[in-house]
């Protein structure tokens, strides 16, 4: 990555300017990385929940995170948005970079961190406020001001929720159905025109016709976005992400406790034919897990 | 018992012997049993609360019918008869005016402190296990607190006239005394928050302060009230505390001021008036008892129903 996009954005980092969107690389040009992870280990107080983890995420690439309960998937995802603050105990170890900043450095405002990189709950959690405000209160606390519609209608649009919810935005969001309050939170997301959505589980409250619509919108979207996303299911990660990250768990001897590792990461159609590890191939093929 | 498949019989048998396996009475003795000692206890609590209700209504009945004008504005008189309840009732209010601006603004500041802001160390568990230690401390302690710090050492502020035993000491030693209890059960609402929903804020870019003014706050409102208004009724009901600060028991000239000015006089207030009522001797100064017990319920129960209607607004709200 160029020195000079790197002091780009850390001086928007502090700035608190958009980040400049960059166009796909075109075919055969190596696709930029929006992060870059190298050794990282999650601990909540003593307790280690994820250790090892080394990987790149691609710019407008979706990557999938799989692997069985426990493995620290959705903690490692909590990471790239300093979610895992908000843990009194959490305490991350390695390098998480954005763009070449290193998104753990004291001077870096987590808040600044979750305007650039939004994220979708496993739990569809609307606010308990009209549609409307729910996809403004983003850009709100932003500091945009004046009249949001546009930009609430850019982002209902974009979470493909537009065309059910335009004539009644004054209603509360929690009157929607699961699947129309989940793309709900999409646009909230997208509202504040993140780089990178961050979804834990999205789909795993939903009907198989909500999911394949919420499937459906990823593909669409990655276009502008960098995707990560957390899944239980595999068939998922299969159909919508580029690469794919396979986690798994060990128990400790000495403690008897759990630790997530990462155990490999390529692209989605290696992991699932020709995986390298025999654990991955394990659990791909339903033998474990 | 073996279901036997309807298929395998003939489908009327099959009918009757399901019918009969499905209503078969299967006598619940110790569950019946529970609830009826569920059902007694809470009828002994609505039974002993309504026989008190009702025979002090009774008892004051005379007075409040036949003289609640002279009775509500008179003062503290030798003579039942024509003694009235003005002077307690102004101090009642001003206790439960110094417990609502002081208490409360200091006691939610503090539960949103110690839930929102404050990381979860050693000094804040330890801090939290004091507070559930203090709302446990007898009054009569807050009593003597309040005697020690509003009366003797800041008198010359809290009631240079009357050596410091003011409506003042008063309020300030029972806004000290609820304290505890506003902070717990603020805390407990806010506990209550779903943390999806500060999740949801947090994950859009929200600071802690607008997770907290924009989500927490409303959403913790009606239980925070509830706790508070608890609180308050608690406050307005305390006599011990305020005979250690002085409270008047006997006669009382003045004490009828509304104004600030006449806040660091000599006060009473209703419980200090109901007890000293109720220890004279004679049908009449159990009437005015009775008659004055009766006000000081409607005072709490109008604070209560304030509370109620001011939650269901935020309930509302919250959707």
């Amino acid at each position: 990555m160029p020195d000079n996009l790197t002091r780009e954005v850390r001086l928007m980092a502090e700035n608190g300017s958009p980040v400049p969107r960059t166009e796909p690389a075109p075919p055969g040009v190596p696709q930029q990385a929006v992060f870059d992870v190298s050794g990282v280990a999650v601990y909540y107080g003593d307790f280690r929940a994820v250790r090892d983890v080394s990987l790149d995420v691609r710019q407008h690439e979706i990557t999938a995170f799989i692997g069985p309960s426990g493995c620290g998937k959705s903690t490692m995802l909590r990471c790239f948005n300093r979610m895992n603050d908000l843990i009194d105990t959490a305490r991350v170890e390695g390098d998480i970079s954005y763009h070449g900043v290193d998104l753990y450095d004291p001077a870096v405002n987590p808040v600044e961190v979750r305007r650039r990189i939004g994220m979708v709950f496993q739990k569809p959690n609307p606010f308990p406020k009209s549609i409307y405000d729910n996809v403004a209160y983003g850009p709100k606390v932003a500091g945009a001001k004046g009249n949001l519609d546009d930009v609430v209608e850019e982002a209902l649009q974009g979470a493909a929720l537009w065309d059910e919810v335009k004539d009644r935005l004054k209603e509360s969001g929690m009157s929607l159905s699961g699947g129309q309050q989940q793309r709900l939170c999409i646009a909230r997301a997208i509202a504040t025109d993140p780089e990178v959505l961050l979804m834990d589980e999205p789909c795993s409250a939903l009907d198989p016709i909500a999911t394949g619509r919420i499937e459906d919108l990823m593909v669409e979207i990655k276009e502008r976005y960098t995707i990560i996303i957390v899944t239980h299911n595999m068939q998922q990660a299969a159909r919508v992400s580029d690469r794919t990250a396979f986690f798994t768990t060990e128990v400790n001897e000495e403690s008897d406790r759990r630790t997530g590792l990462l155990v490999e990461y390529a692209d989605t159609d290696k992991i699932f034919t020709t995986p390298d590890d025999e654990r991955t191939e394990n659990y791909v093929t339903g033998r474990f897990g | 018992m073996a279901l036997t498949t309807p298929a395998s019989l003939g489908g009327g048998i099959a009918a009757e012997q399901v019918r009969r396996q499905l209503t078969g009475n299967r006598s619940d003795v110790s569950g019946k049993a529970f609830q009826a000692i569920l059902i007694a206890a809470l009828a002994t609590s609505i039974v002993i609360l309504g026989v008190l209700v009702y025979d002090v209504a009774q008892t004051g009945s005379g007075t409040l019918t036949g003289r609640l004008g002279d009775f509500l504005q008179g003062s503290l008189r030798s003579q039942a008869e024509a003694s009235g309840i003005l002077q307690g009732l102004r101090g009642t209010f001003f206790i439960g005016v110094f417990t609502v601006v002081v208490a409360f603004p200091v006691g939610i500041a503090s539960a949103i402190y110690l839930e929102e802001y404050a990381r979860s160390t050693r000094l804040t568990r330890f801090i939290d296990v004091s507070i559930r230690n203090l709302a446990g401390v007898p009054s009569v302690v807050y009593g003597i607190l309040g005697l020690a710090i509003f009366v003797k050492a800041l008198g010359s502020f809290t009631g240079p006239d009357a050596q410091g035993r003011s409506v003042i000491s008063a309020g300030l030693t029972l806004a000290i005394l609820v304290l505890p209890i506003v902070i717990i059960t603020s805390a407990e609402a806010l506990r209550a928050v779903p943390a999806e929903l500060r999740e949801a804020a947090y994950g859009v870019g929200a600071t802690t302060w607008e997770v907290t003014k924009h989500h927490v706050i409303p959403y913790a409102a009606p239980g925070i009230l509830t706790g508070t208004v608890l609180a308050l009724a608690r406050a307005l009901g305390e006599a011990a505390p305020l005979i250690l600060v002085g409270a008047v028991t006997g006669f009382l000239s003045g004490g009828t001021g509304m104004s600030l000015d006449s806040l660091d006089e000599r006060f009473t207030a209703m419980p200090i008036v109901i007890t000293t009522w109720a220890g004279r001797p004679g049908a009449d100064w159990e009437q005015a008892t009775a008659a004055a017990i009766v006000v000081l319920l409607a005072v709490v129960l109008l604070a209560n129903a304030i509370a109620i209607l001011l939650r269901n607004r935020y309930e509302k709200k919250r959707g």
